[in-house]
């Protein structure tokens, strides 16, 4: 994505998908009935929100710089008055983290609903842990298990969270 | 009449000062606080688990302590924001934008103690206009009808976009953005489904708090994960460091006054809520800076105006909440919702037939905030050794406070689904260098947008002229039109001068510079 991102220009690539979001937007909207301004239907509000996000998308592809341009937002380095060299180092994917972090929570609603709150509380805390490439496994279960603790002890005995501690569905 | 004010305020104040309403407002404060304080808790989630305690409470015990628990969940909350960059109260969106970073800089210690002073400020001046100028605020909220509410959210939602760093069109794209989120879920008119996409549990809309933690929480997590070893950075925090300097105080003192101005203005307007006064009072204080860039990076300013404001904010929406009956936001709304239940009916007369009462509830507040201010400066220690554990340990843990609390708001799986959705959106729109805090606006304020246009649209009969007719709401229009006019001057002026600056050839550090304003 990083890639994509610095051979488009951020600008041109934004702009491009707020179009592509005002027009699935307006199209929706449009579906919905638009009524008329004395009786304003539902398809209304929306719709004219996509046609606006549509037009300022195109605004902000246009006026925005190309690819590899000094890049607006870089008001800090101002002052050491060679701004105009300094473009932000690349950051490179960290597909790791993301990967791990995203798991965590789907872990957390699957086993939720099918293995209760304490394997879930466990999971979120335990696969999020792994996405960090400083922890052991042993650390990530210690930290899995703690969590676990304080979900039981904090939300389901002091604040009555309304989830089973285990279930198996 | 100000004579007749006071003295029911002291009424108030001596009910709220005996002992044992005391002790439940302090046990209020204490429980919302440490509540507050926890990732993905905000004053929502602290308000809404708290609420059935009351329930069999006599009234003013169990008002005290719902304002307590509104003070310590909204202090809390604001710990998490400034801190951690976990905002679960829309108004403290704007707080991030400047306490997140002054943390980074080591300076979360200060942040906090501004934030708690800027609260009791605030507060406290919001009641002294209310005792001199009620009467007066009544009329104004009578005179706030759906196009004065429509025009004024206008002004919001752009003053809100134009405000953040960047790219001023980049922020509008993003408060439409945000529009458009609140309005998924069914169409309050009609009862028509709006972009649910087929699944039944977006029908009652998309959760904030979900919105709010996948868009600050996740994104965070996703863009710092494996590049951040420690918040706080590794420098030494000492007692004498978590206290403000005089030399801060004094910096934060005249953005703390013009916040609780703009709080106390935009109080009196019914509907209006703490969140749109925020991000106006935060754009008002970029606008006066001598050097606005220093905005978004740790300005002590962009801290203790918006708290200001939100704080004078809630004090005085007493009158129009109380009035007319039109709560602010979500956290007014319950508070609305547990006086209900112990038998406090809002409407035009409650603030004449029941004076003791109003003003029994607006001294609770100010003593919820007092009593925060006690048990906290001896706690920001404690808060911002927070920052001290290590990141590799603090998001796991912060994602796990996510889940359970977002799940805790409404019971629901799905919601915590929503988080991990809106944290990839949210990680897109970061890396493309889109302003995030404009979407939490726009949807916030969307429902109410919309609503008070169809509204305005049936009294008129379809005549958009209702807005220039009515002199408040075309006096907001003007504002607004001047803003827009503005930002095109401004940016004709800076491609003019950059289209100068690259014929001459002058040096390219230059023309950055230009870029900039």
């Amino acid at each position: 994505m990083d890639e994509l991102i610095k051979r488009a220009g951020k600008d041109r690539l934004g702009g491009t998908l707020m179009i592509l979001v005002g027009a699935g937007a307006a199209q929706q909207g449009i579906t919905y009935s638009l009524g008329t301004l004395a009786a304003p239907g539902p398809g209304l509000f929306p719709g004219t929100l996509g046609v606006l996000l549509m037009l300022i998308g195109l605004a902000i592809a246009v006026t925005g710089k190309r690819a590899r341009a000094p890049l607006p937002a870089t008001a800090g380095t101002r002052a050491t008055g060679a701004a105009a060299e300094i473009e932000p180092a690349p950051r490179r994917a960290e597909w790791r983290g993301w990967f791990c972090i995203v798991l965590s929570i789907i872990a957390f609603i699957v086993l939720g609903s099918h293995g209760g709150l304490v394997p879930a509380s466990f999971a979120v805390a335990f696969i999020a842990a792994l996405g960090d490439r400083d922890n052991t496994l042993l650390a990530a279960c210690v930290l899995g298990v703690a969590m676990a603790l304080v979900s039981v002890v904090v939300f389901w005995w002091l604040l009555q969270l309304q989830l089973p501690l285990f279930q198996w569905s | 009449m100000v004579a007749q004010s006071i003295l029911d305020l002291l009424q108030g104040f001596g009910v709220a000062l005996q002992p044992h309403n005391l002790m439940w407002s302090f046990v209020g404060v204490l429980i919302g606080n440490l509540i507050g304080v926890l990732p993905g808790m905000g004053a929502l989630s602290a308000i809404s688990m708290l609420l059935p305690l009351t329930y069999t409470m006599h009234a003013v015990p169990a008002i005290l302590m719902l304002a307590g628990i509104f003070y310590g969940s909204q202090y809390g909350g604001a710990i998490g924001a400034i801190l951690l960059n976990l905002p679960c109260h829309p108004p403290h969106a704007v707080t991030c934008l400047d306490g997140y970073p002054m943390t980074r800089n080591g300076k979360g210690g200060t942040a906090l103690g501004i934030t708690m002073i800027a609260s009791f400020f605030a507060a406290s001046v919001g009641i002294i206009v209310m005792i001199f100028a009620s009467p007066l605020l009544v009329k104004i909220a009578f005179k706030f009808g759906p196009p004065e509410i429509f025009s004024i959210m206008l002004l919001g939602l752009l003053a809100g976009g134009t405000m953040s760093r960047g790219s001023p069109l980049k922020g509008i794209a993003m408060t439409i953005f945000g529009l458009l989120v609140g309005s998924v879920g069914t169409d309050v008119n009609s009862g028509l489904m709006r972009f649910t996409f087929g699944m039944p549990d977006l029908s009652d809309g998309i959760e904030l708090v979900a919105l709010a933690l996948g868009f600050y929480g996740v994104t965070e997590f996703l863009r710092n994960v494996n590049r951040l070893h420690s918040v706080g950075d590794s420098a030494t925090l000492r007692m004498r460091d978590m206290r403000p300097s005089r030399t801060e105080l004094k910096q934060a003192f005249w953005p703390m006054v013009r916040g609780t101005a703009v709080g106390t203005l935009f109080g009196a307007m019914p509907g209006t809520g703490p969140t749109i006064t925020t991000f106006i009072a935060y754009a008002l204080e970029r606008r006066v800076s001598k050097n606005p860039e220093r905005f978004g990076q740790g300005a002590l300013e962009g801290v203790a105006s918006p708290e200001a404001a939100s704080h004078s904010k809630t004090q005085v929406d007493f009158i129009p909440t109380m009035s007319l009956g039109i709560p602010g936001d979500a956290v007014m709304a319950l508070i609305l919702g547990a006086l209900l239940i112990h038998g406090i009916q809002p409407g035009p007369q409650l603030i004449t037939e029941h004076e003791d009462l109003f003003w029994g509830l607006i001294a609770s507040f100010w003593i919820g905030n007092v009593l925060l201010v006690l048990l906290n400066v001896p706690m920001i220690g404690v808060w911002v050794k927070l920052l001290r554990v290590p990141y590799r340990y603090l998001f796991p843990s912060a994602l796990f406070f996510i889940c359970v609390g977002v799940y805790s708001t409404n019971n629901s799986l799905f919601q915590v689904g929503e988080v991990v959705v809106f944290g990839l959106i949210g990680a897109v729109l970061v890396a493309l260098e889109f302003p995030v805090s404009p979407v939490l606006l726009g949807y916030v304020l969307g429902p109410m947008v919309e609503e008070n246009f169809r509204r305005s649209m049936l009294l008129s009969r379809g005549s958009l002229t209702i807005f220039t007719d009515r002199p408040i709401a075309l006096g907001f229009l003007i504002v607004c039109t001047l803003l827009i006019v503005g930002q095109l001057f401004f940016a004709l002026r800076g491609w003019m001068h950059r289209r100068d600056v690259e014929r001459n050839q002058l040096l390219p550090a230059e023309a950055v510079s230009v870029a900039d304003d």
